[in-house]
């Protein structure tokens, strides 16, 4: 589905550059549900801007179901994002003035399919995620767990075929991420692919694979040890235990 | 254009921020409702202007003998040109140019009319029966001079509604056929007129047969005016015509054609080109001031246009992560002005029409019946619809450049 080599990034910082991605090789299956760590400034957030055609890389290729991303229009950039892409972000960047079914269907605008159809399949995601009672409600009336399930279901109305959510749980208290957390392997179990970048170890051992970044290059690639089901209930213990670790050190 | 889901996208927007949609608003409509209002104003001093011209046609040409003030083919100066019938004839016969064309023969003592009791002063004009048509009199009933009155040396007058109303009191009704006394002579009242300008000195006259004056206050064959209407389609052709009657009447009084003492002559189509040119000046003067007006306003949307694209940076990039492309951006900021300044400008455009409406009774001298047609509706609404996509030119601009990483950064 993903497939990235040699990527670099960097950011034009003043007078010398800042260089962000140091040559990232990745290859993410189509179901895959992976999550990305690493320390803050490890270069997380470019990765997925990058993978999610927000940003681009100044060296590399990356090939999106098999098509190669380089030198792309705004207009097709746009295209591609609205069609391959559904975006979880940490600060949920709902439309203030709109409500939550109206926001979910915004998508489907850019599709271009009608107002009264949109809605109607908006209300059908919104269900999903267990909201279809606060369809007319304001973002500013809704709690942060279900503002990010609003997001949710706006990423994934148009239908993609990737989730990239960054940080979605970061604002959330731990009962909410593991909702939040629940949603988003449903969607996996769906068979699209989800990329969740995370500063949470519970967060990342709900995820099928974890890549660990450190200072733009990846330093590790394992299968995370599942979580107990029981803490995933919601007792709440975030106690990281011993990983099964299958370090696949970068060189 | 006509994508209903689009507009409905905007218009779902707008809804939302009433207050910043109103502010923005604002000054458009009160720039287009300046616009109207001086406009209307403006026609309103024109339509004002020409009321007090009405009294005559506009094309009318008058001409008058004094003095030579010049020495010419060994004549002194200071000799008297008068003008007598052959020189009506003469003009009438050889202008090309001419339209309607009447003599005049004034009487200067007495004036005395009189009917039953009542005897009051009016001015006596003696006319030829184009005279109608060159002073534009309206016959409300009856009618005017014609040519047996001439021949015949008729006693007739035509006198105004006001005389009528003077002399004949109640009697008003039958005034017609009836005969009043001019300086004790009797003649018959045949029609009463009224003078469009409403002048009250144009009213207080009565009309009597040239000839017939001419013959009973021992005028003999003089006449003191001669006045003319003439074809004439811009000022250099009235002037043509105005300088050939000079040369004709020059070489038959025998006096120096270009002097001025000799030969008055006093030109309406000049005086209508002035004041066609004045108002001309007056009316780009209003668009000026008017324009700048609606310059301000764009100024004023295309500034808070700018600022709600700031404000919305965030929105926006959330739009483009959405799938949104630049053109679909551009076209939202630059529809959602072109929406509110067109909205709002026909408000302005509704309120000054309103305005000049209530205003359109007005009468006074000089300002009359103010108004704004329907041609300058149309071409303000055009305006304001450019106007909105000028003042959302910058902020679309802007739109389209946002970058969603950047507007979707976490501060
Ligand atoms: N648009 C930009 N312009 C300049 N520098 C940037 C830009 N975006 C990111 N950076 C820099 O690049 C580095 C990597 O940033 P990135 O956001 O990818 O980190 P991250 O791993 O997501 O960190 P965090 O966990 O704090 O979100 C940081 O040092 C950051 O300051
Ligand atoms: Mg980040």
């Amino acid at each position: 589905m993903i497939t990235l080599q040699n990527i670099h990034k960097s950011y034009q910082m003043g007078l010398n550059p800042l260089h962000v991605l140091k040559g990232i090789d990745l290859q993410i299956e189509k179901g895959e549900l992976v999550s990305i760590m690493g320390s803050s400034g490890s270069g997380k957030s470019t990765l997925l801007n990058i993978i999610g055609i927000l940003d681009n890389h100044d060296e590399g290729e990356y090939k999106l179901d098999g098509k190669i991303i380089a030198n792309l229009s705004e207009t097709k950039a746009a295209l591609l994002r609205n069609e391959y892409i559904g975006f979880v972000f940490q600060s949920f960047n709902l439309i203030s003035f709109k409500n939550a079914m109206e926001n979910v269907a915004l998508p489907l605008y850019y599709k271009k399919i009608s107002r009264k159809k949109r809605n109607k399949i908006a209300m059908d995601y919104l269900d999903k995620v267990g909201l279809l009672d606060w369809a007319e409600h304001m973002p500013n009336e809704l709690s942060g767990g279900q503002k990010q399930r609003v997001a949710i279901a706006r990423s994934l109305i148009a239908r993609p075929k990737v989730i990239l959510a960054d940080e979605p749980t970061g604002a959330l208290d731990s009962s909410t991420s593991y909702e939040v957390m629940e949603i988003l392997r449903n969607i996996n179990q769906e068979g699209i692919t989800v990329i969740i970048v995370t500063h949470e170890d519970d967060i990342s051992r709900m995820t099928k694979r974890v890549i660990k970044l450190k200072d733009g290059i990846i330093e590790a690639d394992y299968v995370p040890k599942p979580l107990q089901n029981s803490s995933l209930n919601g007792s709440g213990s975030r106690l990281a235990d011993k990983e099964n670790v299958t370090l696949n050190i970068q060189t | 254009m006509f994508d209903i889901d689009k507009w409905q996208e905007i218009l779902s927007t707008i809804k939302k921020n009433k207050l910043r949609t109103f502010l923005t608003g604002f000054s458009v409509a009160w720039g287009i409702f300046m616009l109207i209002i001086l406009l209307g104003s403006g026609k309103g001093l024109e339509n004002g202007f020409e009321n007090e011209f009405r009294g005559a046609a506009k094309n009318s040409l008058w001409i008058w003998t004094g003095r030579t003030s010049v020495a010419h083919n060994g004549m002194n100066p200071g000799r008297a040109i008068r003008f007598t019938n052959d020189d009506y004839e003469n003009l009438k016969n050889n202008i090309d140019q001419r339209e309607y064309i009447s003599g005049r023969f004034n009487i200067w003592w007495g004036n005395q009319v009189t009917y039953n009791n009542e005897t009051h002063s009016f001015g006596i004009r003696n006319v030829h029966p184009d005279y109608e048509y060159i002073e534009a009199l309206t016959i409300t009933e009856g009618r005017y001079i014609n040519h047996l009155d001439i021949t015949h040396h008729r006693k007739v007058a035509v006198i105004s509604t006001l005389v009528r109303d003077i002399l004949f009191k109640d009697e008003s009704s039958e005034a017609i056929g009836k005969y009043i006394l001019v300086n004790n002579i009797p003649f018959k009242v045949v029609g009463f007129f009224e003078d469009e300008s409403r002048n009250e000195n144009n009213m207080r006259l009565i009309y009597i047969p040239i000839s017939t004056a001419q013959m009973v206050f021992s005028g003999g064959n003089r006449l003191h005016e001669i006045s003319m209407t003439i074809h004439a389609n811009n000022l250099e052709e009235a002037q043509r015509a105005e300088e050939n009657i000079r040369n004709r009447l020059a070489a038959v009084h025998n006096f120096d054609p270009d002097d001025r003492r000799a030969l008055g002559t006093w030109n309406s189509f000049e005086n209508y080109m002035q004041m066609q040119s004045l108002f001309k000046g007056i009316r780009l003067f209003i668009w000026i001031i008017g324009i700048g007006t609606i310059i301000a306003g764009i100024v004023g949307v295309s500034n808070i246009m700018v600022i709600v694209v700031k404000e919305r940076t965030r929105e926006i990039g959330v739009r483009k992560a959405l799938g949104a492309t630049p053109l679909s951006v551009v076209s939202l900021v630059l529809f959602e002005s072109v929406l509110i300044t067109t909205f709002a400008g026909y408000i302005g455009l509704v309120l000054g029409v309103g305005l000049l409406e209530l205003l359109s009774g007005i009468d006074a001298p000089f300002f009359s019946n103010p108004s704004a047609d329907f041609g300058l509706a149309v071409s303000a609404t055009l305006l304001l619809i450019f106007a909105g996509a000028v003042a959302g030119f910058v902020p679309a601009q802007r739109a389209a450049k946002i970058k969603p990483i950047e507007a979707l950064r976490d501060e």
